[in-house]
């Protein structure tokens, strides 16, 4: 065994070990750059070299290997400029956002980042404010959003918030409301399309069965889940349900030619109602491709 | 027409007497400066409560001083006898000063000092234009902000320390000024906080210490202005026209551990409520001044927009990152400064070489 080993990197003396060389001058010298504050963050506080060395790589395996992701249209996002992405929000804890991000930079060519907009409630908690930011969230406010749109990115929203993440596992699959559609004035103001995003898988990680509202009041948080494993099993209910998801990314709605109706609430809730609708829909056949929440 | 114009043409150029509050501090005393240094300005007054210290006589040489408090009718007096034409209004302290009477003493001076300096400009006959210092302060800072702010922003709740009351207040008062006086250009300028290599701002304290409180969980996003760009902007304000409300502040932001690291210095994160405690230690102990401004500051950041300073000036403050080098550039290392973080992971790098070339000799 031991010749073996020997033979093997006498065969070739240099590759194995000047790989790990390189990986470890590598892991060094990112090392450096974090030690010495030698990294880049923009107006929003995204860190792209922490989003690209630490956050992504500790999400792949959920994605690949625990809910075994497939996407479909990931043509329909832009090689380059601003689109809105709009989703369907679920799963109790927002591990779904987590997940789109990583499938919008893993499954397109031109690996971009996803810019998601969080709730107020994400940027009031201490380290998760930060974490949100550093891999390129901001709030969910007009102004950030048009910020964001007009220099060129790939802004991702789930209008219906709270509603969506929070709601009973027998509600599944289920639109909420869309609350008061400033996603749609964002994208009309900017001329930037909209591309509708169907995640189906979320709903099963953690089924919401129940909701302690005094130790949400307690906690200041929307509500205080109760699954079947949490918080019973204790840091083990933490622990997500592997279920099979699908992203779906729809065909782009064009808003070019109505920067004016940005305020007008007939045009707004009309092209909310018809994303929320799309987006429905494709929740239906994407149930239907995967009949077993489980499945390989 | 010709007539109108020519007037315009007339309110564009210099003023040549000018009146400058607070030349007792660093700030006053080098727009002072610069303003005698400036061929087209001939008469420079400084007014302060108190005779400026002695580090900056060489500063204020060629300015005229008078020790006046601006909550006295003097000034008015002073700005008629001597024909001024442009007030710049500096003689706003964001700072608390516990030896001066604190709190109430400082907002005293910011805010009713600046209610009379604007009625005296008022009746001044000469004035022409009006430069106030303000502060990004304006904007507060709370987790429901926009991540930037430009000068039309609404914040989303009024600020909660003093002094960014204080600045929502004298803006208030140069509001009401502009309407009183459509003639005189006024110019209002948000600075971010002033940062240099000897600059003795707090902020370039707070830097130099060897280890620097943070709040837990919470990083900051942070903007600042070298202190010699915003003299510029200053003194551009003042012989130039730009009226309105401008934002000042260097392009780019540091989060607030990035510029603690590129410092070389170590963070000690302390827990939000705990903060008010250590604030309080420092204090007393005088290394360190604390407000609810700062706090706050210090929790959520602030970014500001300055697409409106560029096209207006025609001047592009340095970026907030290299303001900060420049600081370091003064205020050295701390004990993580880049060189040794190098060589320790040079010396990482060789040990592992060193150790792999024995196994593999053994072998």
């Amino acid at each position: 065994m031991t010749d073996g080993r020997y033979e093997a990197a006498d065969a070739d003396p240099t590759s194995e070990g000047d790989a790990w060389d390189r990986r470890v001058a590598g892991l060094l010298a990112l090392l450096r750059h974090r030690l010495t504050g030698d990294y880049s963050v923009d107006e929003f506080g995204f860190d792209k070299q922490l989003t690209e060395s630490v956050f992504l790589p500790a999400l792949r395996p959920l994605y690949r290997t625990w809910f075994r992701v497939e996407t479909y249209g990931v043509k329909h996002l832009p090689e380059e400029g601003a689109a809105l992405i709009v989703a369907n929000h679920s799963g109790t804890i927002a591990l779904d956002a987590a997940m789109l991000a990583v499938a919008v930079h893993d499954e397109h060519p031109a690996q971009r980042f996803l810019r998601l907009l969080g709730a107020d409630f994400v940027f009031r908690m201490p380290g998760l404010s930060e974490v949100a930011r550093k891999s390129g969230s901001t709030l969910a406010c007009n102004p950030d959003a048009e910020r964001l749109l007009r220099s060129g990115e790939l802004v991702g929203v789930f209008p219906e918030g709270f509603k969506g993440v929070g709601k009973r596992f027998a509600d599944r699959y289920k639109l909420q409301r869309f609350g008061r559609g400033g996603f749609v004035s964002a994208a009309l103001r900017t001329g930037t399309p909209i591309i509708p995003v169907s995640i189906v898988g979320a709903e099963e990680t953690y089924p919401l069965i129940g909701n302690i509202r005094p130790l949400a009041r307690l906690l200041g948080t929307p509500y205080f889940p109760v699954t079947p494993l949490f918080p019973w099993l204790g840091p083990l209910g933490v622990v997500p349900l592997p279920s099979k998801w699908l992203i779906e990314f729809g065909e782009p709605i064009t808003t070019e030619g109505l920067a004016d109706s940005g305020d007008d609430p007939m045009v707004v809730f009309n092209l909310a109602d018809q994303v929320r609708e799309t987006i429905q829909q494709s929740l239906y056949r994407l149930l239907e491709l995967r009949p077993d929440p489980w499945s390989a | 027409m010709s007539e109108r114009s020519d007037v315009s043409k007339r309110r564009g150029s210099a003023p040549r007497i000018v009146l400058v509050t607070g030349v007792a501090r660093h700030l006053g005393a080098q727009v002072a400066a610069r303003l005698v240094a400036d061929p087209r300005v001939e008469r420079v007054i400084g007014v302060d409560l108190t005779a400026p210290p002695d580090e900056l006589a060489p500063l204020l040489e060629g300015v005229d001083l008078h020790r006046v408090d601006l909550r006295n009718p003097e000034i008015a007096r002073l700005l008629g006898d001597e024909g001024v034409q442009a007030v710049v209004h500096l003689a706003i302290t964001t700072a608390v000063d516990y030896q001066s009477g604190g709190r109430g003493a400082s907002k005293e001076l910011n805010v009713i000092g600046t209610m009379q300096l604007l009625a005296a400009c008022q009746q001044a006959p000469d004035l022409r234009k009006l430069v106030v210092r303000s502060s990004t302060a304006a904007y507060g800072a709370s987790f429901r902000d926009p991540a930037v702010f430009t000068e039309d922003t609404e914040p989303r709740e009024a600020p909660r320390g003093g002094f960014g009351r204080d600045v929502l207040d004298i803006e208030g008062y140069v509001r009401g000024f502009r309407r009183r006086c459509p003639d005189v250009v006024a110019t209002v300028l948000r600075f971010a906080p002033f940062i240099g290599e000897h600059a003795g701002t707090r902020l370039n304290r707070y830097f130099a210490l060897p280890v620097v409180p943070t709040v837990l969980g919470r990083d900051p996003r942070l903007q600042f202005i070298h202190v010699d760009d915003g003299l510029e902007v200053l003194h551009r304000a003042i012989v130039e026209r730009h009226p309105g409300m401008y934002n000042v502040a260097g392009a780019g932001v540091l989060t607030l551990s990035q510029a603690i690291r590129r410092a070389g210095r170590v963070t000690f994160p302390v827990v939000e409520p705990g903060l008010s405690a250590v604030a309080g230690f420092a204090k007393s102990s005088g290394a360190l001044d604390f407000s609810l401004d700062q706090l706050d500051l210090f929790v959520h950041g602030r970014v500001v927009d300055t697409t409106r300073l560029i096209e207006e000036f025609g001047f592009e403050p340095r970026s907030t990152a290299a303001a900060f080098d420049d600081f370091i550039r003064g205020a050295g290392f701390g004990p993580l400064g880049p060189h040794r973080v190098r060589a320790a992971e040079r010396s990482i790098l060789e040990s592992i070489q060193r150790i792999r070339g024995t196994v593999e000799g053994d072998r």
